[in-house]
């Protein structure tokens, strides 16, 4: 079979390059929080009202089919469990989404740079994602659908508080912006804490994507802002990036301090063993893998490892996911198969990737 | 017997799981059984359990403020009549039920959002059709800069024109 094309299949469209600021910066999204006026919001709403949302955004996509070509709504009760389970693991939609799949649905564009979810905490979450540190473009693309959907829905929106959204903790711009990072070297030197505890002070949230709080398994974690009322969204998205960019800044001077003195053996020692395991082994447990991609992305970060890029590296990422492995097999899987099939597909990508 | 995930270490670990009359039985290592459910572990996001931290501020709120009892009693009975949310499902859920809730409510929402976002007027975004008033507010701050920087650039027939065109939008909102 053509692994290689099923693999950029079961890839979300988004990751892509270019990816400015890749060797530390993951992916750059924004989430808009929308209401419609005159309905109850998705909690507080019955079936009735619900269907409504749905069929509402489904009449202004067939309306505008030209400024909005290759947008298709999918529902979520229309989809099995393991094509749910797609969604979340390459970020279209989340997990909220899929617990609840009755009257929700999730509109998508070709790219899957844009993912409209109805019916999850509010009647509709704009997300727009890139590649990189690319917020910016997020937020251009985002407002952009923001306006088209405006021109045809009315908004709950209110002159002194902005955009009304279920929770008050998203009123006002309802903008969600967020950043995925990689800090091995800041982990390395121990500093990882000390710098992520800053942010806090000046009104960002930051989480570890595996593990809880700000442990990560992998060093990824994702910072975003805390405020949604009182700022602009402009406001919002340049401090984010101005911090993130200060983040960047520290990890690429410990990557420095690291490959200057003797622990730079140390360090293409770990790299290629964790290299040398992914190539060859037979077996891989997902915790397993998550620590060994994020001593192969450092070396990659790091030009150490000929051949291999940055982007084969995140893509390993996205390749460990059960449904996303799931996918690309074409067939569901005990955790045992799981394992085997996950240690066949990476050492493919990454043999190929090689060549 | 090898544990059934890794492969690696001996299964010391045996669960039995009886789901609608089907029998599963896992054989794990420790460390297996101890990471067990960890394969979606990533799907996993706090949401900060921010609706239970703003039922808890809201809570505080309410009772700094000294409120005879029966008044109190009246305002949790408050009833938003649109959605049917009351203030004693707001103050457990710390969620609004529709967009009518937000002045229904706005006396005890203000503090709370002060707390949370350190302000209570949004000054971001507006929808172009549905933005009413502000949007048209908004447009005439946009002209008065533009407005400025033509009489820097002494560039008095352009300043004329927007002069006009910001007189025609104050009209608009009186
Ligand atoms: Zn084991
Ligand atoms: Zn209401």
């Amino acid at each position: 079979m053509n692994l290689q094309g099923k693999i950029k299949d079961a890839l979300p469209g988004w990751l892509n390059e270019p990816t400015p600021d890749g060797d530390v910066v993951l992916s750059s999204r924004i989430r808009l929080a929308r209401n419609l006026r005159q309905l109850s919001f998705p909690h507080y709403a019955g079936e009735k009202q619900l269907e409504e949302v749905i069929s509402q955004v489904n009449s202004v996509l067939k309306s505008s089919a030209r400024l909005l070509p290759d947008y298709v709504l999918k529902r979520m009760d229309g989809l099995g469990q393991l094509d749910r389970v797609l969604l979340v693991e390459q970020y279209l939609v989340s997990l909220d989404l899929i617990n609840n799949p009755a009257h929700r649905g999730v509109v998508l564009n070709k790219e899957q740079t844009v993912s409209i979810m109805l019916n999850e905490e509010d009647h509709l979450r704009i997300q727009s994602i890139f590649s990189g540190l690319q917020l910016k473009k997020a937020w251009e693309l985002g407002t952009q659908i923001d306006d088209q959907l405006e021109s045809q829905l009315d908004y709950a929106f209110n002159e002194e508080k902005g955009y009304l959204t279920t929770c008050p903790t998203n009123v006002g711009t309802g903008l969600r912006a967020s950043v995925m990072i990689h800090l091995p070297a800041l982990d390395i030197v121990d500093q990882v804490k000390r710098v992520l505890s800053v942010l806090p002070h000046v009104g960002l949230n930051v989480r570890g994507i595996y593990g809880e709080g700000t442990d990560s398994s992998g060093n990824l974690y994702q910072i975003s802002n805390q405020v949604t009322l009182g700022l602009s969204e402009e406001e919002i998205i340049s401090k984010l990036v101005s911090v993130t960019k200060q983040v960047i800044d520290q990890e690429r001077s410990a990557r420095e301090a690291l490959l200057a003195n003797e622990s730079r053996l140390q360090l293409e020692n770990r790299v290629n063993r964790a290299f040398g395991i992914l190539t060859h082994a037979r077996l891989l447990s997902s915790e397993e893998t998550i620590n060994l991609i994020n001593d192969v992305l450092m070396g990659a970060e790091l030009n150490m490892i000929p051949g291999i890029k940055v982007q084969t590296v995140k893509e390993l990422l996205f390749l460990n996911r059960p449904a996303i492995l799931q996918n690309l097999v074409g067939q569901e899987l005990t955790p045992g198969e799981r394992d085997y099939y996950r240690a066949a597909v990476i050492r493919e990508h990454l043999t190929s990737a090689k060549e | 017997m090898w544990c059934e995930r890794c492969k690696q270490r001996q299964a010391t670990v045996h669960v039995t799981k009886v789901i609608n009359n089907h029998k599963t039985e896992s054989h794990l290592c420790e460390v297996c059984a101890g990471k067990s459910g960890k394969d979606l572990g990533f799907l996993f996001e706090p949401n900060f359990s921010f609706h239970h931290l703003l039922a808890g501020l809201l809570e505080s709120e309410f009772g700094v403020k000294s409120e005879s009892f029966s008044q109190q009693k009246e305002e949790s009975h408050k009833k938003c009549p649109t959605c049917g949310l009351t203030f004693t499902d707001f103050r457990n859920m710390g969620l609004m039920g529709c967009a009518n809730c937000y002045d229904l409510f706005k006396d005890h929402l203000d503090p709370l959002l002060r707390r949370v976002h350190g302000s209570i007027a949004h000054t971001g975004k507006v929808p172009k059709r549905t933005g009413g008033r502000v949007r048209v507010r908004k447009e005439i701050e946009e002209l008065r800069s533009k407005l400025q920087e033509a009489i820097k650039r002494e560039a008095y027939e352009e300043a004329a024109k927007l002069r006009d065109e910001i007189k025609e939008k104050e009209e608009k909102l009186n």
